[in-house]
């Protein structure tokens, strides 16, 4: 039985804010492939392909045959809980402030025998458990062992938490609540219990469809933001950055140019001034703010999501500008997430395919709608994975993107 | 006689029996922007980014860059600006003749209408009845037309938008044709945010002001302030645009002596 999460008090504003730390985030090369699979919210173990032996712990050649060829594969992490223990005492500083801390013994039906974390809705040994992958707070793959079916308040187990961003209970700032993939969010994070919604909106004259409409929500302040002006992010970080548990930067500007369809380079330009230096300027303004409240008690700063696209891995031609603004934004978002990394704060990156807006009016089906989008956004934040491909386009173009980014590249230039 | 005028302006000025108004909105970056459909290409609002402020950037001086575009804030635009201009000559900011940009303003009083009636336009028949009341606008003056529009602070009521656009007011066809055939204006002013009403795209031709002044080598001034402590008549305004190589238009500080 877990019990449901509290709404955490009033922060004591006399004690010191405690400084966050990570567990031990120490990986060999190999060991990486699973904090890669896990990024993505995947689990997956080392498989030999000469033999078929699944690996665990990562390793550089197979435990059975001495064999190099070792793939990551998908697996379904089905086993049996073997033994659990509490750990009651630790000379880790991380583990230190969070003991007693559950772990399992798990023989997984594939084969190893791994210790994981354990989930509080797992039965007694022996029983059988589902083991998954996870990111800690040092943005490192671990195993969880989860109970094979849903049991309540599965989100609320106190270890999990400490692997996911939960937007329950927490304050999150998106900065534009004009587009409907921004209002579709913070639709999403008010079903999913956040606190306060901040609704950063530029432009004051120029009114958007539903936008008013945001207001009427009890959770919602709206809030003057302007991304391509330094002085606005300055002030409304000076205002609100301290609070901010969640960062969710939906603004962009999409324009529907190569480079021979658009003569000069203003149309670019205010692509990147929003989607490139805009995130640069909220990352300079509000990550100071958020990395010192990353320990900030059970509502401590903890996620920032940056809408980027599946243009940014190989340029889409006929958007071709658009692409180059989001594939800036991407490689900035990964000196982000290296900068945020000490401070257990995750990046998530969501790379959406096509999305069912004006700009994408004439491409054709799938396209990906704003409430899909948001739904994969709030799921990536109460996963606590990194990287995000919401949608049936976007799988196909990583997937394509993964067996080789050059074919891609010539598929598209056709 | 030039010489001993000057002489005596300069006291006046020195002495306050003639003032300075300036006429020129603050450049930030809260003030609105020009908004065109969103497939067009857009002119820049007015941005400003920290180079040093006597920090490890530069140590004992703070200053900015700053950007815009040629038609943001207050601004003077050029005959050039309009395709009715592009072919004339002495028609961009840096080839105008420096003696059109200093000259005597004739300020016309919409301002009941424009607050009763946003969409408010100016007619020669109004044009007319000011005349009857002030005199006949002197050949090579600017016409103001003083609405409080300026007075705006909230940007959204400044810009004025719903579904069908933008409603600001401005002047009718008639009176631009009345002011630059009949009265031989040197150039136009307003405090909304073009020289042409909100609704100008309406008319005939579209954008009458801006066609006919720049296609008649006059000139046009928006987003001006301070018009009520304007008199009638007897104001000489001073609005140089920046000397921007074949420019369209520039931002200014556009100011006023007006007596005391």
């Amino acid at each position: 039985m877990i019990p449901p999460l509290p709404k955490p008090p009033r922060k004591n504003p006399i004690l010191r804010t405690r400084l966050p730390l990570l567990p031990p985030s120490a990986r060999s090369r190999a060991a990486l492939g699973l904090t890669a699979a896990a990024s993505r919210g995947r689990f997956e173990l080392q498989v030999c392909n000469d033999c078929g032996a699944v690996q665990y712990p990562p390793r550089e050649s197979c435990h059975r045959c001495l064999s190099g060829k070792l793939c990551w594969r998908a697996q379904e992490g089905s086993g049996e809980l073997l033994a659990t223990t509490t750990v009651r005492h630790s000379h880790d500083t991380f583990f230190q402030e969070r003991v007693p801390w559950r772990l399992a013994l798990v023989r997984l039906d594939v084969g190893p025998t791994v210790v994981a974390h354990l989930h509080a809705g797992c039965p007694p040994a022996p029983a059988r458990v589902r083991l998954g992958a996870r990111l800690d707070k040092a943005g490192q793959g671990v195993l969880v062992a989860f109970p094979m079916d849903e049991v309540p308040n599965m989100a609320d187990d106190r270890q999990l938490r400490e692997m996911t961003c939960d937007p329950k209970f927490r304050k999150v700032l998106v900065t534009d609540g004009k587009s409907a993939v921004g209002q579709a969010v913070v639709r999403g994070l008010a079903a999913a219990g956040a606190d306060l919604i901040w609704v950063g909106h530029a432009e004051p004259w120029k009114e958007t469809a539903r936008f008013a409409e945001l207001a009427t929500l009890p959770q919602v302040a709206l809030l003057p933001l302007e991304l391509t002006d330094s002085q606005s992010v300055r002030e409304i970080a000076a205002e609100i950055g301290g609070k901010v548990d969640i960062l969710i930067n939906t603004a962009e500007v999409h324009r529907t140019h190569g480079i021979s369809s658009r003569s000069g380079v203003e149309t670019a330009r205010a692509e990147m001034d929003v989607n490139y230096f805009g995130l640069l300027r909220l990352a300079q303004e509000f990550a100071p703010a958020m990395r010192a409240r990353a320990a900030d008690g059970q509502s401590s700063a903890v996620a920032w999501v940056n809408l980027l696209s599946i243009y940014a891995l190989s340029n889409f031609p006929p958007h071709g500008t658009f692409s180059a603004s989001k594939a800036a934004a991407l490689s900035l978002s990964q000196c982000l997430r290296a900068e945020m990394r000490s401070s257990a704060i995750r990046v998530i990156n969501v790379f959406p395919g096509p999305i069912d807006d004006e700009w994408n009016q004439t491409l054709p089906a799938p396209k990906l709608s704003a409430e899909a989008l948001a739904k994969a956004i709030l799921s990536a934040l109460q996963d606590g994975v990194e990287d995000v491909y919401p949608g049936d386009v976007a799988q196909e173009w990583l997937a394509r993107w993964q067996e080789s980014p050059k074919v891609l590249e010539k598929e598209l230039s056709i | 006689m030039a010489a001993s005028s000057l002489i005596s302006l300069a006291a006046e000025l020195v002495s306050g029996r003639v003032r300075v108004v300036d006429l020129t909105q603050t450049l930030s970056p809260q003030f609105p922007a020009i908004a065109l459909p969103p497939e067009f290409g857009q002119c820049w609002p007015f941005r400003m980014e920290e180079v040093s402020r006597y920090d490890e950037r530069g140590p004992a001086w703070y200053w900015n860059n700053f950007s815009c575009g040629e038609h943001t804030g207050t601004h003077f635009d050029a005959p050039i600006h309009w395709i009715s201009g592009r072919d004339l000559p002495n028609n961009a900011t840096d080839t105008i003749p420096p003696q059109h940009l200093v000259g005597p303003a004739c300020v016309i009083d919409c301002s009941a209408e424009a607050t009763s009636n946003p969409d408010f336009l100016l007619t020669a028949d109004h044009v007319r009845r000011w005349e009857s009341a002030h005199g006949r606008i002197p050949p090579r003056s600017w016409v103001l037309m003083r609405t409080d529009w300026s007075k705006r602070s909230d940007p959204a009521a400044f810009q004025n938008y719903d579904a069908a656009g933008q409603h600001t007011p401005g002047p009718a066809t008639d009176a631009v044709r009345f002011l630059v055939d009949e009265r031989d204006v040197v150039g136009f002013g307003t405090e909304s945010i073009g020289t042409d009403a909100g609704q100008g795209y309406h008319l005939k031709p579209p954008y009458p002001c801006h066609y006919y002044m720049h296609g008649s080598g006059r000139y046009g001034l928006q987003c001006l302030a301070n018009l009520d402590l304007l008199p009638p008549t007897g104001a000489v305004i001073f609005c140089a645009p920046l000397k921007i190589k074949n420019g369209s238009g520039s931002p200014i500080r556009a100011l006023a002596l007006v007596p005391a």
